[in-house]
């Protein structure tokens, strides 16, 4: 299914929290995911762990893809750089263009060079994904070595340069330093210095502040964020974290089973959540402006099982909005606004919203 | 990542009436076929064993020797040896022989492993410290040249060397058993079974012995397979139990030697006896393994993912209308 | 790092007594026996009492246990003399002296080439898992593990002999001397030795590289685009070394014990030999004396293991 639709209105400058000096430019996105499916072949099973989905990412914003776990987030992501485990994993459907380049259909040797080079990642536990034998030296300057021919005695001082970037006080003692001997916060700072060893045009940040001290949450993507800005480069922020997003985020993808549930700058899906999952998830965050006593709203019941959904919208189960028709057809993403669209069969949320 | 998808698939299959045993049994003939043979080899050693003085024509001392040094023949299906004793009677006896010393044995020493163990990770502090120190100093040494010491001081003897090897084995292995009870003591359930009063013995046996099952399992298969080569071996250099007992490694041993160059069936039959009774205990306690522990399934692949896209049919006509899109 | 060496160093102490210790009970746990059968080897006309209590005073039994001990680790310790042999009256030391160098190129030669064996073939079978070369290196270890290393030494020594008249080279050169002649010799006993030994290294080697492998920052590896070999060889096999290596510690022992059994069928003059003859013979200082060296050897090689964990894990430095 094409999403050539999205590419029609060219005007830009969408409305955002935060405006940035940047307009994104529709046209042209820097990255264009169009109906992709990764699965995972256990046995006997397949998980459908992505189902369909497409989006677009587009230069110097930051997009936020927003999900419980097992929504098919991580996955995404992952399937963007092909980081999926290759017995039990397989990208069936899709196509992933970045700049103008078709990331499933190139050689190995070919993705190689993008990874870490053009499109880093960061990854979720800063404190399992640093080699714990190697010094911080060796694993920052290593995507330099592989990707840029760079002198012995200039990749010292980058080292030492990426780790002041990332604001480690210290950074000549420490480049000498092995993981161990940090603390979560600043290998995470680490893990980041190394996704920008190479100043890549797209950062993927999975769960970057998820293992992290609150305190600490905040000073990360603070830190994420100047550097985009900085760097004008584009980022995927993935998170469960609706705070998190509210702050960062220019545009957002919520997910859902493996699908796109509701599409829309920040405003939009903040303001105005159109699909009932999003709305649970606004509900189900603690406010501080509540009144004590206020209970806590979460979403009843389980996520499908992905090797087995039920049929029509995979939320059905747990939204008190769901009729009839929710069962038997899956609703398509349908258009609300330039931005804002939504994969529900239910109109109106605010005629059915209680409390 | 995978992780969280496991999360969302059922635990297991859809739910099957068998019992727990079928159901293992099933699994190790499907996933492990390997295992299986294993598996049969031992239960043709144990019965073998078990009836030995059924299956065997002859006594394990018959000796007859007219028929001395006789090549595999009808009669004698493994030939005879140089005082003309029935080869294969004396296999099977000795696969009696090894089936009760390596059960004696084994059982011996996983108890003093779990005794030891148990209550060494359990108690901690300066109890655990000393054991360790004991069991330290006790790994010192070469397990052959500890063995080999012992027989010299205790003379030769069954029930020496099952006691030996027991003893040997036994306070080796209380390492493993020792750091599963490590992990075990720090279950939930045990700090709540500790506040609500319960027992050190019953804390022990309840608690702490179920979650140690799968090592001591996995490692009980090892110390059988450890014990018949330790045995034989003894018996090899002639210091474990006597002859004229049939231990396979007995039959090997170098008095023989001479008699080889003449007879090859002697070296080559008791040798094949115990490389397939090791390979057995071996497979099947690597298959029993990789059954209990669901850890090691689902193999890391490279993390270069698979791209196996359908053929992409003709596009449709860009519909210029900014209508909604369709999204499967 | 000096530090660690240090403590390792003290560490040893209390171990080193503790197998002392048991060296020193397991022996003297049936001490009449050794009385007795002194006697009727020396052939004392009579075993009357007095005879009797002359040879336990001489021989320092009649003396509390505590004595005993003090005496017998003075002497080890401050004199190097562990007594003579009951047989040739030589000292312990010179007999055990002479024939270490052969027990330890032996074990030296098998374990260098077990290790050559199985790790490059562990490592190969966890990257390609269940292709080919991972089964083949599979079957191998599984019926290298199976096969009694007695019996393969046995018909390595038997078969040739039968179909072609060749025994395996019997004369030691000294190896500094003559290299190529010594290691002629030791060639065949440490390759069936080695076997068996690879087999449970690449296991092992197998095992940790997969789990290795499987671990978070091999994935961020590729994240970075390094390329599949860097990844494998720099990243995977430095973190799967290490309980590797414990595993060699384990080993070592159990290496000790098989070299008894291959200098017996290979007729090789080592300390495995001796401690045969002793068995035989009831030459109690001389059993003593290489159960002590051969607890002090295997902790030696622990000491040593221990420093090389030092120098793969960044850890246990700092």
């Amino acid at each position: 299914m094409s999403e050539s639709n999205l590419a029609v209105d060219t005007t830009s400058d969408p409305a955002t929290l935060d405006s940035t000096a940047l307009a994104p430019d529709k046209a042209n996105p820097l990255l264009r995911v169009s109906n992709l499916k990764t699965v995972f072949r256990q046995g006997d099973s397949t998980v459908n762990a992505v189902n369909g989905v497409s989006f677009d990412v587009r230069r110097g914003e930051t997009l936020a893809i927003v999900g419980e776990s097992g929504s098919g987030k991580s996955v995404t992501a992952m399937s963007i750089l092909r980081l999926i485990p290759s017995p039990p994993g397989e990208i069936t459907e899709g196509e992933i263009e970045f700049d103008g380049r078709d990331l499933l259909g190139m050689s190995d040797e070919e993705i190689r060079r993008i990874r870490g080079n053009e499109i880093a990642m960061i990854f979720q536990e800063p404190m399992t994904s640093l080699n714990p034998v190697l010094s911080v030296k060796r694993q920052l300057s290593e995507p330099m070595e592989v990707h840029r021919k760079v002198a012995r005695k200039g990749v010292l001082k980058r080292c030492i340069d990426l780790l002041r970037q990332v604001r480690i006080s210290d950074p000549e003692s420490r480049v000498n330093a092995y993981p161990h001997q940090f603390s979560g916060g600043m290998r995470q700072r680490v893990m980041i210095a190394m996704g920008l060893a190479c100043e890549p045009r797209l950062i993927i940040a999975d769960e970057p502040t998820t293992a992290l001290d609150v305190t600490v949450q905040a000073q990360i993507l603070e830190l994420l964020k100047d550097l985009t800005r900085e760097h004008g480069s584009s980022m995927i922020l993935i998170t469960h974290d609706l705070g998190v997003v509210a702050r960062y985020a220019d545009r957002i993808n919520v997910m859902y089973a493996g699908k796109i549930v509701e599409r829309g700058t920040a405003l939009e899906i903040f303001g105005n959540p159109r699909h009932p999952y999003t709305l649970g998830l606004m509900e189900s965050m603690p406010s501080l402006n509540a009144e004590t006593g206020t209970r806590l709203r979460p979403i009843e019941g389980q996520p499908p099982d992905l090797s087995d959904p039920p049929p029509g919208c995979p939320f059905h189960p747990r939204c008190r909005f769901a009729v009839e028709r929710c069962k038997q057809e899956m609703p398509p993403l349908e258009q609300l606004s330039e931005e804002h669209w939504k994969a529900c069969w239910v109109e109106d949320l605010n005629a059915k919203r209680q409390s | 990542m995978h992780e969280a998808l496991v999360q969302n698939t059922p635990a297991a299959a859809p739910a099957r009436r068998r019992g727990k045993r079928f159901e293992f049994m099933g699994r190790l003939f499907r996933e492990r076929p390997l295992g299986a043979v294993g598996a049969m080899i031992c239960l043709l050693l144990l019965l073998t064993g078990v009836f030995a003085d059924v299956i065997a024509p002859a006594g394990y001392n018959a000796i007859n020797p007219i028929d001395r040094l006789q090549a595999p023949s009808a009669e004698y299906w493994f030939g005879t040896d140089q005082i003309g004793r029935d080869v294969f009677s004396r296999i099977v006896h000795g696969a009696q022989l090894s089936v009760i010393v390596a059960f004696a044995a084994t059982t011996l020493s996983i108890f003093i492993s779990v005794v030891i163990g148990v209550t060494s990770s359990y108690f901690g502090g300066r109890f655990d410290m000393y054991t360790q120190r004991l069991v330290d100093g006790w790994m010192c040494f070469p397990d052959l040249i500890l063995l080999i010491v012992a027989v010299s001081v205790l003379g030769p003897g069954i029930w020496q060397v099952i006691l030996i090897l027991g003893l040997l084995f036994g306070i080796a292995g209380s390492r493993i058993v020792r750091s599963a009870g490590l992990s075990a003591k720090e279950n939930v359930f045990v700090h709540a079974a500790r506040s609500m009063g319960a027992s050190t013995l019953r804390i022990l046996l309840r608690h702490i012995l179920p979650n140690v099952m799968a090592p001591i399992i996995v490692l009980y298969t090892t110390r059988l397979a450890a014990v018949i080569l330790a045995e034989s071996g003894l018996s090899f250099l002639g210091l474990g139990i006597p002859p004229p007992t049939p231990s396979w490694g007995g039959m090997l041993s170098l008095d023989g030697r001479s008699y080889m160059f003449q007879a090859p069936w002697l070296a080559i039959i008791p040798g094949v006896a115990l490389t397939l009774a090791v390979f057995g205990i071996n497979m099947f306690g690597d298959a029993l393994r990789d059954l209990l522990d669901p850890r090691m399934r689902g193999g890391g692949g490279r993390y270069v993912a698979q791209v196996r896209r359908k053929p992409k049919a003709e596009p449709a006509p860009v519909n210029a209308q900014p209508t909604s899109s369709t999204e499967v | 790092m000096g530090s660690y060496i240090l403590r390792r160093l003290l560490a040893l102490i209390p171990t080193l007594l503790i197998a002392s210790v048991i060296v020193f009970s397991v022996v003297r746990l049936v001490p009449g026996n050794v009385l007795d059968l002194m006697l009727s080897q020396n052939d004392y006309s009579s075993s009357s009492r007095d005879t009797r209590g002359a040879l336990e005073e001489a021989l320092g039994l009649d003396q509390p246990l505590y004595i005993q001990y003090l005496d017998w680790m003075g002497d080890i310790l401050l004199r190097g003399d562990m007594g003579n042999s009951l047989w040739r009256n030589t000292p312990v030391i010179e007999e055990i002296g002479a024939r270490l160098p052969v027990t330890l190129e032996l074990g030296i030669l098998s374990l260098l080439i077990a290790l050559a064996i199985a790790i490059p073939v562990g490592i190969y079978s966890a990257v390609r898992q269940e292709t080919m070369g991972d089964h083949i290196g599979r079957s191998f270890s599984i019926i290298a593990l199976a096969v009694p290393n007695f019996w393969l030494g046995t018909m390595v020594v038997i078969l040739p002999a039968m179909w072609w008249g060749w025994s395996p080279p019997n004369r030691i050169e000294p190896f500094f001397e003559a290299p190529l002649e010594n290691l002629k010799v030791f060639l065949l006993p440490s390759l069936i030795l080695g076997a068996s030994l690879s087999a449970v290294i690449m296991r092992m080697t197998r095992t940790m590289m997969l789990e290795v492998l499987r671990q978070d920052y091999v994935r961020t590896a590729w994240a970075k685009g390094v390329p599949e070999r860097t990844v494998v060889l720099r990243h995977g096999v430095k973190n799967a070394m290490i309980p590797v290596l414990t595993l060699v510690g384990v080993l070592v022992p159990i290496l000790f014990g098989g070299t008894v059994i291959i200098e017996q069928i290979f007729r090789l003059p080592g300390i495995g030999q001796l401690l045969l003859d002793s068995v035989n013979s009831r030459d109690y200082p001389i059993i003593t004396g290489i159960f002590l060296v051969s607890g002090v050897m295997v902790m030696t090689v622990n000491l040593l293991i221990d420093l090389c964990y030092g120098l793969l894990d960044p850890k246990m430095r700092y």
